[in-house]
């Protein structure tokens, strides 16, 4: 009987996850087949894997720039949230009003309007402001756009440090800041790591605002995809292996991060 | 100079009524213990002294100087958690130096105030040790070092050793009451378990849904109870209650029926007491007696537990329906389902109205205003 549900549960879970990595498997597989092959009926699985898609992509396009954009953009916009949710979410945690509540729920309901119903008012704002195409621009941007986001993780990552610390911190004499600075930060960072990683792959692979707000300067590896998807027509071999060179060095930091995040993500379930 | 004054104090919390007008006085130095059920508010109390909570109404003095709106650092006081609250990223030693670090003490005097703490609390050699590495005990003495190395003028203890083992409660509370004698601060103590603020305090404060039912020395408030909430919350067992009617007033006190008709006098005021009237007669576990005695009441009844402790028995008795303790000698040989009499000595017991306000007694015990020390 336990052995039979092992199997089942097994079964499902290969399933599950090969499903899921079937796209970014095959587009994987098409970055190094010919244009020719990768719009072949039936698809080719075994072929001669050529670099040629990479080298029209370099070509084409500076990546390095996309690169740097994207990741002043992401980590730029992480640190702009933190800074902005550490305290907000210290003081709906520690020093709770009444209306604390119904401002988180508030807070959360702003995610639930699509982008594009602000696109034009955002667009017009920035237009006036200079931050058009600007990284300063994006990273405000984003950052308002996780802001919810990173409050909510933050305040249930706050909810397990025991309140007495802090309270013993301020007998003992530290100011809020302080507080906040020498005894929460430490005692919840890997519930703020996580949510900073987490902040920095929504702002990696965000298409939306960055198409709409940049054209070339500021643009990062998401607009960069993009442009092998126009105007010429679609371009399956040099567009997988665009995409697979923006989400590469993501994956790497996920790679590498992987301990803290699943750490920091059942960081209350354990305890 | 660390004399506290509690005027008319009130917490309300959302619609809450948590504090309802507590009048206190605490001398410097003295040992004051908080007691009460769970959700009476002496934890709420004891937070709005230490500044955790604000006041709602009502005006704290420490040491003459109202302090209402002084943040907790600034009040000269320093708390020890239930929980220990030490901070779990930093070692003994920056655990119990974190106070002067932040008034930017010079690092040699933290040094030399830790190690004194530390070897006051015995914990030199694990002054490096991280809290995790520490076992309950260990991490409940960090927390008093945490205090003691500040030099507050007040003490605060919310229930410190509620979290620890029986054993080890008995040993913390006696060090607690050494440490007291030799730094002589005011120490304001806050626990649900009676016999902590019995063996401790020099003054108990009862608390029961956010007002204060008696204040006083505990031998005070175990002989002079001021109604039947205090008397039933101290002393251990607990006292028994008995309903009894007056049948008759005169300068020895207040005769009442007991159930099973037998008499006993108790010497307590007359005034506004009434023939007939219903009373409820309290008497100790370890005031009443085994076998009958001439001049003493008598009750029958049957034995339904027997608890035997070595030293001391207790008897779980049914008289007329109503379960009574008594705590006999050790070598009793009674057993369970015995019919025994019990006897009724009128001059230890208390008699409490309709509205359970003890009547008062005519003499006042001799030890009831005994201090720690026989001279005082």
């Amino acid at each position: 009987m336990r052995a039979n549900n092992t199997l089942r549960t097994t079964v499902l879970g290969w399933a599950v996850a090969l499903l899921m990595f079937f796209p970014i498997g095959w587009m994987a597989l098409t970055a190094f087949k010919t244009e020719l092959q990768a719009v072949s009926t039936p698809p080719v699985l075994f072929f001669k894997p050529t670099l040629e898609n990479f080298a029209a992509v370099f070509e084409r396009g500076d990546y390095l720039k996309f690169t740097l954009n994207s990741v002043l953009v992401s980590f730029g916009s992480t640190f702009l949230a933190l800074a902005l949710a550490v305290p907000a979410a210290y003081r709906m945690v520690f020093h709770p009003t009444p209306r604390t509540g119904s401002t988180l729920l508030w807070m959360l309901s702003t995610k639930m309007m699509p982008p594009v119903g602000v696109l034009v008012p955002i667009y017009l704002l920035f237009r006036d402001a200079g931050l058009l195409d600007t990284v300063t621009g994006l990273v405000i941007v984003y950052a308002l756009m996780n802001l919810p986001i990173v409050v909510w993780m933050l305040y249930t990552y706050f909810k397990d440090v025991p309140r007495e610390i802090l309270e013993a911190g301020r007998v003992d004499g530290a100011s809020a800041w302080q507080e906040v600075q020498i005894l929460l930060l430490p005692l919840a960072w890997p519930g703020i790591a996580s949510t900073g990683l987490l902040n920095v792959i929504l702002a990696w692979n965000e298409a939306f605002w960055s198409l709409n707000l940049t054209t070339s300067k500021a643009a990062p590896l998401t607009a960069f995809i993009a442009a092998f998807s126009s105007p010429e027509g679609l371009f399956w071999a040099k567009l997988s292996a665009a995409s697979l060179l923006a989400i590469a060095p993501i994956l790497v930091v996920g790679w590498f991060s992987q301990k803290q995040l699943v750490r920091g993500l059942t960081f209350g379930a354990v305890k | 100079m660390a004399a506290l004054t509690l005027r008319n104090i009130h917490k309300r919390y959302g619609g809450v009524h948590i504090i309802k007008g507590v009048d206190l006085d605490i001398a410097d130095g003295e040992f004051v213990v908080f007691v009460g059920p769970s959700g009476c508010g002496k934890s709420t109390l004891l937070r709005m002294i230490a500044g955790l909570e604000e006041i709602s109404e009502g005006d704290l003095a420490i040491g003459g100087t109202r302090v209402n709106d002084t943040p907790p650092a600034e009040r000269g006081i320093a708390m020890v958690f239930q929980s220990y609250a030490l901070y779990p990223h930093m070692s003994v030693r920056d655990n119990m130096g974190f106070a002067l670090r932040l008034a930017k003490v010079p690092d040699a005097q933290i040094k030399a105030k830790v190690d004194r703490a530390a070897q006051l609390l015995h914990l030199d050699q694990l002054l490096e040790r991280k809290p995790a590495a520490l076992s309950g005990g260990q991490r409940q003495r960090v927390a008093i070092g945490r205090a003691i190395v500040r030099e507050p003028k007040v003490f605060l203890f919310d229930e410190p050793l509620s979290n620890l083992d029986a054993s080890l409660r008995v040993q913390m509370r006696i060090e607690i009451a050494r440490m007291h004698e030799r730094l002589g601060a005011t120490m304001i103590y806050v626990t649900h378990d009676q016999v902590e603020a019995m063996t401790m305090a020099d003054k108990i404060v009862v608390l029961q849904g956010g007002v204060v039912e008696q204040v006083g020395s505990p031998l005070e408030l175990y002989h002079h109870p001021r109604n039947r909430f205090v008397a039933g919350f101290i002393g251990s067992p607990k006292m028994n209650f008995l309903a009894c009617t007056v049948r008759a007033l005169g300068a020895q006190g207040v005769s009442v029926e007991l159930p099973g008709g037998s008499r006993v006098t108790v010497p307590v005021d007359t005034a506004g007491v009434q023939p007939g009237q219903p009373l409820t007669l309290g008497v100790r576990p370890e005031h009443l007696v085994e076998g009958e005695r001439a001049g003493s009441g008598t009750l029958n009844g049957q034995v339904l537990v027997v608890e035997r402790l070595g030293g001391s028995t207790f008897l779980y008795v049914d008289v007329n329906g109503e379960t009574l303790t008594l705590q006999v000698d050790g070598n009793s040989r009674t057993g369970v389902d015995d019919r025994v009499a019990i006897a009724v000595d009128g001059a230890v017991c208390q008699l409490f109205d309709a509205t359970g306000v003890a009547l008062t007694r005519h003499d006042r015990h001799p030890l009831a205003d005994l201090g720690r020390h026989r001279a005082a």
